[in-house]
């Protein structure tokens, strides 16, 4: 374990990343324990106050139906947390899968995979998942999470399978090959551990990417559907008002910038702790 | 550049193609599956009767009672001639994509013009200023940007552009759509007119690449100019400017190449979002439009257009990276 104290030495020393790291956790606990401290539930209409700006009663106003924006910026965030960090671990693992195999077994699985991701990578992701989004219009979210990791691990893929190709190489490998040991072994104990810095990395960074990607399609209706909220559907909603009501607007939009900002300097300062000696490290 | 180098350009424009078609086929094809036009005259008072739903339907291309099969090979019959089909309301798409590809291209050519010039400046500048205050206001600025949707960024610059008129009293900045609707002010005037349009969605899609560049410059700026042939070139009798432009930018610029390629599909998405927003009528708008209204044929039709963008991005960052590195023309 003596490795992973001395990454989290490091990691202790990057003052951004720290940062980062203690934002996430204060937007967790808002998220889910604000709504208990909150007098009003997501759904509560108060017909007493209808677009009142934050006050006391309602710390981030009402909106146009006197629902209590607080309660429901929470209840995005939830969602928006949930779905990105969801992305993250299954979108890496299609990756790690995709790219070891093509990398390990070559020939016809290698020539196949790489040319789906090449495919796929054609296509803005966006896009793809814009056109499929009328299917799951009406049905649970959790469909939106299958979708967009469906789509968003072309890149980390490309990256695995490199590693592999490299990997496949060492003694270790060759070792347990000759051993007789499973392919599936392989992989799963020699070539993925040996890239694990990397695969938390990037998961890291695929869940600032994969709440962007949410909170976009969520913007224009192709995402998180109603009755539930997300950061995007809110935004999305207060955008007309922006320039009369700013508050419809504004701390939606702030919570899911700085959201995503504290978890790339999270993701920036694991590189640099995990792997000082990145290539990558002075950029991003 | 050498026939070697032709020979690989015209090998990946072939693979190009054969990529456009496939990813549009897929395109079609998911859209076809997923999508039901049919759902927009069942919900019509007074109904519709089925027959002349199946009418209407069948007029365009897009009846769910045809096998998917069957539609797609009409469609696909009808792009290798040229022709995209008919919109959902009956029109040519041809002539309505004609209008609105020059709108998309006059947002992305600029944007990413303005991105790709002011990212590899900033970066370099950060990089020759480095943990200055200037070049941490600059990472900061980065990082801000990165994480900042365009939707969000875009209302943003809306909200400046409102507050930033009030106080100089007179509308200097618009934003909404890309001119004036019956300007009359003269060829001059109209020219005015659009740049006053332009300055926002333009900041709205290209603040992101900016920064974005930026980053990956100065990191590939920071490496040659720790370089030993850098000190070498300083060493025969070049002045630091002499080297600085003549060894170490150009090599900077080498790996930048990929991220263009790559920072160009997020562009296309933010010209979307930005395109929308702005109310500018392009091809992302009408992307927005088609899915909403349930249109398979638009939806194909900007999602071609997209791949054929994306494509062309990666083929002019091979060019331009054998262009910059000796060793790839003399490789491939």
């Amino acid at each position: 374990m003596s490795r992973w104290r001395l990454v989290w030495r490091r990691f202790k020393r990057n003052k951004s990343a720290i940062f980062g790291l203690v934002v996430i956790a204060a937007l967790f606990i808002a998220a889910f324990l604000g709504p208990l401290v909150s007098k009003y539930s997501y759904d509560y209409i108060d017909a007493n106050a209808f677009l009142k700006p934050p006050s006391p009663k309602h710390w981030f106003g009402t909106s146009q139906i006197g629902q209590d924006v607080f309660a429901q910026t929470m209840r995005g965030l939830q969602k928006s947390l949930i779905i990105g960090f969801l992305v993250g671990i299954i979108s890496t693992g299609l990756a790690a899968i995709v790219g070891a195999t093509a990398g390990y077994f070559g020939g016809v699985i290698e020539r196949f995979n790489l040319f789906v991701i090449s495919l796929l990578l054609v296509l803005p992701d966006f896009l793809i998942i814009a056109i499929v989004s009328p299917r799951i219009r009406g049905q649970s979210w959790l469909w939106l999470v299958i979708l967009i990791s469906l789509f968003s691990w072309m890149l980390t893929s490309m990256v695995v399978y490199n590693l592999t190709l490299s990997l496949k190489q060492r003694e270790f490998v060759t070792a347990a090959r000759f051993m007789g040991v499973r392919p599936f072994t392989v992989i799963t104990r020699h070539i993925l551990p040996n890239m694990a810095s990397f695969l938390i990395i990037d998961t890291t960074l695929t869940v600032g990417g994969a709440i962007l990607l949410e909170s976009g399609l969520s913007y224009f209706g192709f995402g998180v559907q109603p009755p539930d909220i997300s950061l995007g559907t809110l935004i999305a909603a207060g955008t007309g008002s922006a320039l009369t009501y700013v508050w419809l607007f504004a701390f939606a939009g702030s919570i899911l910038t700085i959201l995503v900002l504290a978890v790339s300097l999270v993701g920036d300062g694991l590189r640099d702790a995990i792997d000082p000696q990145s290539e990558a490290r002075a950029a991003l | 550049m050498g026939w070697a180098m032709a020979g690989y350009l015209i090998k990946r424009l072939a693979m190009s193609l054969l990529l456009v078609f496939l990813a549009t086929s897929l395109a079609y094809v998911l859209a076809s599956v997923t999508m039901k036009p049919r759902d927009n005259y069942l919900a019509r008072n007074p109904p519709v009767p089925t027959s002349s739903i199946d009418g209407i339907l069948n007029a365009v291309n897009q009846n769910d009672k045809t096998p998917v099969a069957k539609r797609y090979v009409t469609w696909i019959n009808g792009v290798l001639h040229g022709n995209f089909g008919k919109t959902l309301t009956g029109q040519s798409i041809n002539e309505e994509m004609g209008r609105r590809i020059g709108v998309s291209l006059r947002l992305l050519i600029l944007g990413s013009i303005v991105g790709a010039v002011f990212g590899v400046l900033l970066g370099v500048w950060g990089a020759l200023k480095q943990y200055k205050p200037s070049d941490r206001i600059a990472t900061i600025f980065s990082f801000v940007m990165l994480a900042t949707p365009v939707f969000v960024l875009a209302t943003v610059l809306k909200y400046g552009a409102v507050q930033f008129n009030d106080v100089i009293g007179f509308k200097l900045i618009f934003f909404t759509g890309e001119v004036t609707p019956g300007l009359q002010t003269g060829t001059w005037g109209t020219l005015v007119n659009r740049f006053q349009h332009i300055i926002l969605p333009t900041l709205a899609i290209s603040l992101g690449e900016i920064a974005l560049y930026s980053r990956y410059q100065r990191s590939a700026m920071l490496d040659v100019l720790g370089s030993d042939y850098l000190r070498t070139a300083q060493a025969k009798g070049l002045t630091r400017r002499q080297t600085f432009y003549k060894h170490g930018l150009r090599t900077a610029l080498i790996p930048m190449t990929v991220w263009f390629a790559f920072a160009f599909g997020t562009l296309v998405v933010g010209a979307t979002f930005t395109e929308k927003i702005f109310s500018w009528q392009g091809m992302g708008a009408w992307f927005i439009d088609s899915i909403s209204a349930q249109d398979i044929n638009v939806a194909a039709a900007t999602t071609l257009f997209t791949a054929v963008l994306i494509l062309f991005s990666t083929f002019l960052a091979d060019a331009m990276r054998g262009f910059l590195d000796p060793r790839v023309r003399g490789n491939q």
